[in-house]
């Protein structure tokens, strides 16, 4: 045993041992965060060259969650010089230890499709929330050290969501509200996490979700409550498994259409000039073209900002969304998002978002948040 | 004294008591460079825990903590030890990246049983402290 998997073996075990996990188990692939220099900080990037240098090397799969910047049109994002030199540094250490720089929190939209009931090991809690819950994989929330450490050693203690019984729902969420943006399915997943914080819960009432709309929820909930997991009925995998039987006697919450307005409001102030931003998590193809759609042949008054991933990008490219986009006056970046770059050092002060995940995160930054739908974003950034 | 516990990461080290009943947040609350807690309003705040046996319920705040425990161990700003009453993934990433030895669910809850000013040996391996009393 080399010395880099020594130490994630001694990480895996000692966390294995905080969480009373019975032994260590192989995992297929891993999905590792911490990226952003802003995050990592010079304590992360140190750690990260020291790994490389001493070896380490991924051994299953592993694909890296987005950074602080794009990396080629960083400057015209208005990223620090200083910032950029060292964000290049830690993607440069994790392409070293053989981990795709994917920078995405959508790895799933870009060919790291985990099968259902396989071993994993993710960080970044909306993608995990979405691995568990739509794709039937089983993970743990990671940290980007832990998920690191079991892509090195290609292990993971066995607790938690990896153990069949701690998958069963825990509680049983009638959703009566009508959803029709993908707003709504944010501020739905925000609600959700608030009301029953770390719960697994059996969502009723959402017959038309799909993919887009569920990776939305998947961020949210995954914010405000620490969900990792949750099912929807007649849509996520393992929903079919469970019956009456299994749902009686479980914490019931209904949901109208009143808590979703007081979920987005909670993130929603009045703002001068924010910058509209799309894509957290990162948009998928169908959201870039709808994006497009909306935007061919006007011209947008106000910054519009994209984020999605290389591998939806080159596609939407191809197919002339990104020209639709770039000629209404809007920006597409890669490789990063409105949660990971740095926002103040980039000078923004406000931000007008359809995702609850990015206005929750903004807010926390100190910037004014206000939540909007994709339509409505795009009516309010033409005038 | 001797208290048992159970051992999280291994190794050996000894230094001066400093005991606090607040959960900690590296990332925020301490600063790497000195070594001193500077979360507003923490009992430790203006306190350096460089080179101490650090005695805290358990972690909390952001994951970077634990990148932070590294960057303080190779600055030499690091506790030697870490005792926590129930310990958590940050704090114990933090531990093994930085090699620093950590113990948790004592015998007896050490926030009662040791003292600021205490001189504590800690046998991580064993998950094991030798407490002197100041």
């Amino acid at each position: 045993m080399g010395p880099a998997v020594a130490r994630a073996m001694e990480l895996l075990v000692a966390l294995g041992e905080v969480f009373e996990a019975e032994r260590l188990i192989p995992i297929e692939g891993a999905h590792i965060s911490g990226v952003s220099y802003k995050n990592l900080g010079d304590a992360g990037l140190e750690l990260l060259e020291d790994l490389a240098e001493l070896g380490a090397r991924a051994r299953v799969r592993a694909t890296l969650n987005p950074a602080g910047m794009d990396l080629d049109l960083w400057r015209e994002m208005g990223i620090p010089q200083d910032f950029a030199e060292r964000q290049l540094r830690v993607v440069r250490a994790f392409d070293r230890m053989g981990v795709e720089a994917t920078c995405t929190c959508t790895p799933y939209l870009v060919g790291h499709v985990p099968r259902r009931g396989s071993q994993v090991a993710w960080a970044e809690s909306s993608a995990v929330a979405f691995s568990n819950s739509v794709l039937g994989a089983r993970t743990n929330r990671e940290s980007g050290p832990s998920a690191l450490a079991s892509s090195i050693a290609g292990r993971a203690p066995l607790y938690g969501y990896r153990l069949e019984e701690n998958r069963r729902p825990m509680a049983v969420v009638e959703v009566e509200a009508e959803l029709r943006s993908r707003l709504d399915y944010s501020a739905l997943g925000y609600h959700i996490g608030r009301t029953l914080g770390s719960s697994v819960p059996y969502i009723r009432g959402l017959p038309r979700a799909g993919f887009d709309e569920l990776k939305s929820l998947a961020a949210a909930c995954a914010t405000s409550g620490g969900i990792a997991l949750f099912h929807v009925e007649g849509i996520t995998p393992e929903a079919d498994g469970f019956g009456e039987g299994d749902l009686r006697g479980l914490e019931r919450i209904s949901v109208e259409e009143g808590d979703l307005e007081e979920a987005a409001s909670r993130l929603s102030g009045d703002l001068e000039d924010p910058v509209f931003c799309l894509g957290c998590p990162h948009c998928s193809l169908e959201e870039i073209r709808e994006a497009a759609m909306l935007l061919r042949g006007r011209r947008l008054r106000r910054r519009l900002w994209v984020f999605t991933s290389r591998g939806v990008y080159g596609e939407a490219e191809r197919r002339g969304y990104i020209d639709a986009i770039l000629e209404a006056g809007g920006r597409v970046f890669r490789d990063t998002c409105m949660v990971v770059a740095p926002l103040r050092e980039m000078g923004w002060r406000e931000m007008a978002t359809d995702s609850c995940k990015a206005a929750h995160y903004a807010s926390s930054m100190g910037l004014g948040t206000r939540l909007i739908s994709l339509r409505e974003m795009v009516e309010e950034a033409s005038h | 004294m001797r208290i048992r516990g159970r051992r999280i990461v291994g190794g050996y080290a000894e230094g001066v008591a400093l005991v606090t009943s607040e959960p900690i947040s590296f990332y925020g609350g301490v600063d790497p460079e000195t070594g001193l807690v500077v979360e507003r309003g923490h009992q430790l705040e203006g306190e350096s825990v460089r080179g101490r046996a650090l005695i805290f319920p358990r972690g909390k705040g952001s994951t970077v903590g634990s990148y932070i425990i590294y960057r303080m161990r190779k600055l030499g700003t690091a506790p030697a030890a870490i005792i926590n009453q129930e310990t958590e993934a940050i704090i114990a990433t933090g531990c093994v990246l930085a090699g620093i030895p950590l113990i948790d669910r004592l015998e007896a809850d050490p926030l009662r049983a040791l003292k600021t000013g205490d001189y504590i040996r800690v046998y991580g391996d064993e998950g094991l402290i030798e407490v002197t009393v100041k």
